[in-house]
């Protein structure tokens, strides 16, 4: 059997990540290996091709479509201008000229015969890929991108919306289970990743997007807020290129839990240092989870050893920090105190591979392998 | 639609004794051992382990491995050698080594993904969407020429999409060519690029109107890796699916699956062609209906999907929901059915934050397993909605076919019936077979049996089942090169029956009769007589092996088939819950007032014990 629980976020002072930075298509990549970049460099750009625009010069000419090359004042592959005319009849009074005119700046770039249309595409967009992360490019892909590693403090969230964005890592409040308020929400926080505690409500959503907080990072929010913030009720845990003001990102899960101590501890030491944040959030196949990012000042360049010692595990263990991610005590944490190995039936009369859990004030619970979360890092 | 064209004329079964096949899913590959036992084929041992076609590993043969290392552990025998298959079985220093054959689907890496487009919506675009359906495929979009999108708006959905492959159909054959080579057109000036892999052509299937052929080659022959087949709708009045079909699974190999990480290794240790999960779970229901004669409906429900399979008078249909699903897509169950649609099968109340918090913190911790009884009953009633939804669903597109001329005589007057109507006849439903961890791993089989009746209120009598561990998929690519074995092993080890449900169709007030009934058992067991009312809901102990002959005398509102008021007798099948006779009528209506409906769900699940006290 595979391990039951589930694997769990990462919180890690020091690790070094590799974030592979491709084009959605081939294009030129403009950083070399070996290279310093920040967040803000260009490693890569490409043109995305512009949008076509259908024009049926046959029905506008009252022509039959393979006989619309007569008519036609431009040919596949020339430019034409907004307005321009690209057909024309030729009428033996001129009153009855009629004109097909183009509704985009762009190129003609294909007629057919067959239906009368003629295919106009708008000029390419340019795209520039961005490094998200200060680091150093170790390897270039030809015409796909770069891969740029870095030495950092990683936290990763559990769910996020919003793109990447990156600034000033500021705490907002004293104590990971304080609530985000509008109170705590400053002007000055402008650009800013402000870390909250143990929830964010409507009210102070609003007045981040009124602040202009770059990125928020809290340990949970409510299902009605997210609805309201986004205009409609997320199905599917795909997210990444909301546009709602800032990028959000929750450690803990839906409701009022406060931040894992491990995670808000790391933020608070890295509070004023710069971080690169991510709310894009892939639940199924190809798992993307949102992530704070804090390069480190002092070892940007890696040594060899740098963040190791943390290798692959091989399950979970005794003494082990545990998230429990499933009512009746959802969002505990706790340390593994058992792991037995027989299958035990819970109260749902199913039989399932279960652990001891001992909390902070001593209590313990036996709780399903498969509703806990390792702390990791 | 299809009449089962792949389970036609076979050659003869080649002499198997020892298959192993795996089912490569997008988190697990499960693999099951199935050995000739006598004279007959039984699954013996079985082993799993995570799929790894994702980084870090990026080579799904390893996963294989895995589960076949499992399987060699439990079941003594010895299957690889290094990283091949050994072949064929045998004994060695009396040590049983080797298999005769391995098969396997996949699902990997989010399955196969296609887009499908043609030209009138409801005629040429439905049977092409039925088409790649059959063929396994999760359908992105569906474009057509009267699809109400601006010719530049499908331009960008078509870019954006990224399918698998595209299925191009439209125009029956001899007719106009103008549409479908607009669509052509639309997709050459997309320049679609493929889901997996930079550097290759997007497949292209076109099956339209064949003398549109040389223009649409002019047209994509250069853009896509085009493949032109027999027209899927030559005239109205008749689909012809299956070379579209047979294309699709060429080019899943070919293209698709060639481009997945490890598939090609796969490829080659497989000895018959790998088929996209759901098209192999889609051959074994064929085979079940057509060898016993049955209208069924299959349904698997899982984490992310619902997928939905009937075969109704030889006619085979498969739709999946893509968003209807218990742990990826819970969220999107919710906004879909609306949370009073869900509350209404939990027998308790909740604070709508509560329950839209859990429902959230499920969704993004979809391995999770409820603990208690409460978030058991809350995951139960969502599954509930999500089955509901999906035959919705799976009704509206398992149809006759639409724009078909039809000759009326003067008794049609009388009796108006338009085309296209849905071929899921509740009536003559004789099977159900549920499939997915809600109901195969249910606490209790008559939580499997309620979930199913609530959801799909059948009608009259219906025989019940579920698999038992989910080997649909290996039995199904198994029926391809013995159906012999797949169909043993279906019907002793996969199906388990759950029973038969009988519900007389008509409403009445609480507490009136509903039904008079009879049931004569077969081996001396003393009859049962008794009155179901309305709002009854009766459990009676039928065995596996047992069969009764009920007969029903209804009310003279109610019908059991037969007419309003006219009786019903028929043999029925026991199970491992029995004989369940529903007289909460039909359609099923719960009491509006959360107070009663509470009380009348309470009073359901201590009549048939669906809880634990």
């Amino acid at each position: 059997m595979a391990h039951s629980y589930t694997p769990g976020l990462t919180v890690t002072e020091t690790t070094v990540l590799r974030k592979k930075r491709l084009l959605p298509i081939p294009g030129t990549v403009t950083a070399q290996v070996g290279q310093d970049v920040s967040s803000e460099t260009v490693v890569a750009r490409t043109e995305l091709a512009g949008k076509v625009h259908v024009v049926n010069v046959a029905n506008l000419l009252g022509a039959a479509p393979d006989e619309i090359r007569d008519y036609l004042v431009k040919r596949e592959g020339d430019r034409v201008g907004r307005d321009e005319v690209i057909a024309e009849n030729k009428p033996f009074i001129k009153w009855f000229k009629t004109e097909v005119r183009s509704p985009i700046e762009g190129t003609l770039e294909s007629v057919s015969t067959i239906t009368g249309q003629v295919l106009l595409r708008e000029p390419p967009r340019p795209l520039e890929l961005l490094s998200y992360v200060d680091g150093r490019v170790v390897e270039a892909l030809p015409d796909q991108g770069v891969t740029v590693e870095t030495a950092c403090s990683l936290v990763q969230g559990i769910f996020g919306i919003g793109g990447e964005t990156w600034g000033e890592l500021v705490m907002a409040v004293q104590a990971p289970d304080e609530p985000l308020t509008q109170a705590h929400l400053k002007p000055e926080m402008r650009g800013k990743i402000v870390v909250g505690g143990s929830f964010l409500g409507a009210d102070a959503m609003s007045r981040a997007k009124a602040v202009g907080a770059a990125a928020l990072v809290v340990g949970g929010i409510h299902d009605k807020d997210l609805r309201e913030l986004l205009g409609y009720d997320l199905g599917v845990a795909i997210t990444g290129t909301e546009r709602v003001g800032f990028t959000l990102v929750i450690t803990e899960g839906f409701g009022k839990i406060p931040m894992a101590a491990k995670a808000f501890a790391l933020l608070s030491r890295h509070a004023g240092q710069k971080a690169s944040v991510s709310g894009a959030t892939q639940i199924r196949a190809g798992v993307i989870r949102p992530e704070i990012i804090i390069p480190s000042p002092v070892t940007r360049h890696p040594s060899p050893d740098f963040g190791k010692g943390e290798g692959e595990r091989g399950g979970l263990r005794i003494g082990d920090q545990v998230r429990v991610i499933r009512d009746p005590l959802f969002g505990r944490i706790g340390q593994v105190k058992a792991l037995p190995h027989d299958l035990k039936q819970i109260e749902t009369e199913s039989h399932v591979r279960v652990l001891e859990v001992e909390f902070a004030d001593r209590t313990t619970a036996v709780i399903p392998r498969a509703n806990v979360e390792l702390i990791e890092g | 639609m299809d009449s089962s064209p792949d389970v036609g004329q076979k050659p003869p079964d080649p002499p198997l004794s020892v298959i192993i096949a795996t089912d490569c899913g997008s988190t697990t590959t499960k693999a099951i051992l199935i050995e000739k036992v006598g004279q007959e084929y039984r699954q013996t041992h079985r082993g799993e382990a995570p799929t790894t076609v994702e980084a870090p590993f990026e080579d799904v043969t390893r996963g294989v491995l895995n589960a076949f290392a499992e399987v060699e552990e439990l079941s003594g025998r010895k299957i690889l050698e290094g990283e091949r298959i050994i072949t064929p079985a045998r004994e060695e220093d009396g040590k049983k080594v080797g298999v005769d054959i391995y098969v396997s689907t996949s699902s990997a890496g989010g399955g196969l993904q296609m887009m499908v487009a043609g030209v009138v919506q409801n005629i040429s675009v439905e049977s092409a969407q039925r088409c790649a359906l059959g063929a396994g495929a999760i359908v992105m979009d569906v474009l057509a020429a009267n699809d109400g999108r601006l010719p530049h708006e499908k331009i960008e959905r078509i870019r954006t999409l990224r399918p698998d492959m595209i299925l191009l159909s439209g125009g029956t054959d001899g007719g106009t060519v103008t549409h479908v080579i607009e669509m052509a057109e639309y997709i050459a000036a997309a320049e679609p690029r493929p889901r997996l892999g930079m550097s290759y052509r997007l497949p292209l299937i076109y099956a339209g109107n064949k003398d549109a052929r040389d223009r649409v080659q002019e047209v994509l022959g250069e853009k896509t890796a085009l493949v032109v087949t027999e027209n899927l709708r030559p005239v109205p009045e008749r689909e012809n699916l299956a070379p579209a079909r047979t294309k699709i699974h060429d080019l899943f190999l070919e293209h698709v699956m060639a481009q997945a990480p490890g598939y090609k290794k796969l490829i080659g240790w497989a000895g018959a062609p790998i088929m996209p999960t759901p098209a192999a779970v889609g051959l074994i229901m064929q085979a079940i209906a057509k060898r016993d004669g049955l209208n069924l409906i299959g349904v698997d429900i899982g984490g992310a999907t619902t997928d939905v399979f009937s075969v109704f008078d030889g006619l085979f249909n498969r739709t999946v929901s893509a968003n209807l699903g218990l742990s990826y897509s819970v969220s999107n169950v919710l906004a879909e059915a609306g949370l009073a649609n869900i509350m209404r099968w939990v027998p308790f109340t909740i604070e709508e934050q509560v329950l839209r918090n859990r429902i959230k913190n499920k969704m993004i911790r979809p391995t999770t397993i409820p603990q208690t009884l409460d978030e058991l009953q809350i995951e139960q009633a969502i599954a509930r909605e999500a089955l509901r939804l999906a035959l919705i669903h799976h009704k509206s597109l398992a149809t006759g076919l639409k724009g078909v001329q039809q000759e009326r005589t003067i008794s049609d007057i009388f009796e108006q019936q338009a085309t296209g109507r849905t071929l899921i006849d509740m009536l003559k439903l004789d099977l159900i077979v549920g499939s997915g961890g809600i109901l195969s791993h249910a606490p209790r089989r008559v939580q499997a049996m309620l979930m199913m009746v609530d959801a799909y209120e059948p009608l009259g009598f219906t025989v019940m089942s579920v698999d038992s561990i989910f080997m649909m998929p290996h039995l199904g690519v198994l029926s391809t090169v013995s159906e012999r074995a797949a169909t043993d092993v279906f019907e002793r080890d996969c199906m388990v029956y759950l029973g038969t449900c009988v519900a007389p169709i008509g409403q009445g007030k609480e507490g009136d009769r509903c039904a008079d009934y009879t049931i004569t058992f077969q081996g001396g067991r003393p009859s049962e007589t008794g009155t179901l009312t309305f709002g009854d809901l009766k459990l009676i102990t039928l065995g596996l092996e047992e069969r009764a002959t009920v007969e029903l005398k209804p009310a003279k509102q109610v019908d059991l088939g037969q007419g309003k008021g006219q009786p019903a007798t028929r043999e029925v099948r026991g199970g491992v819950v029995g004989l369940l006779l529903d007289g909460r009528g039909r359609p099923l209506q719960l009491p509006a007032d959360p107070q009663a409906r509470v009380r009348a769900l309470t009073r359901w699940h201590e009549a048939v014990n669906l809880y634990p006290a």
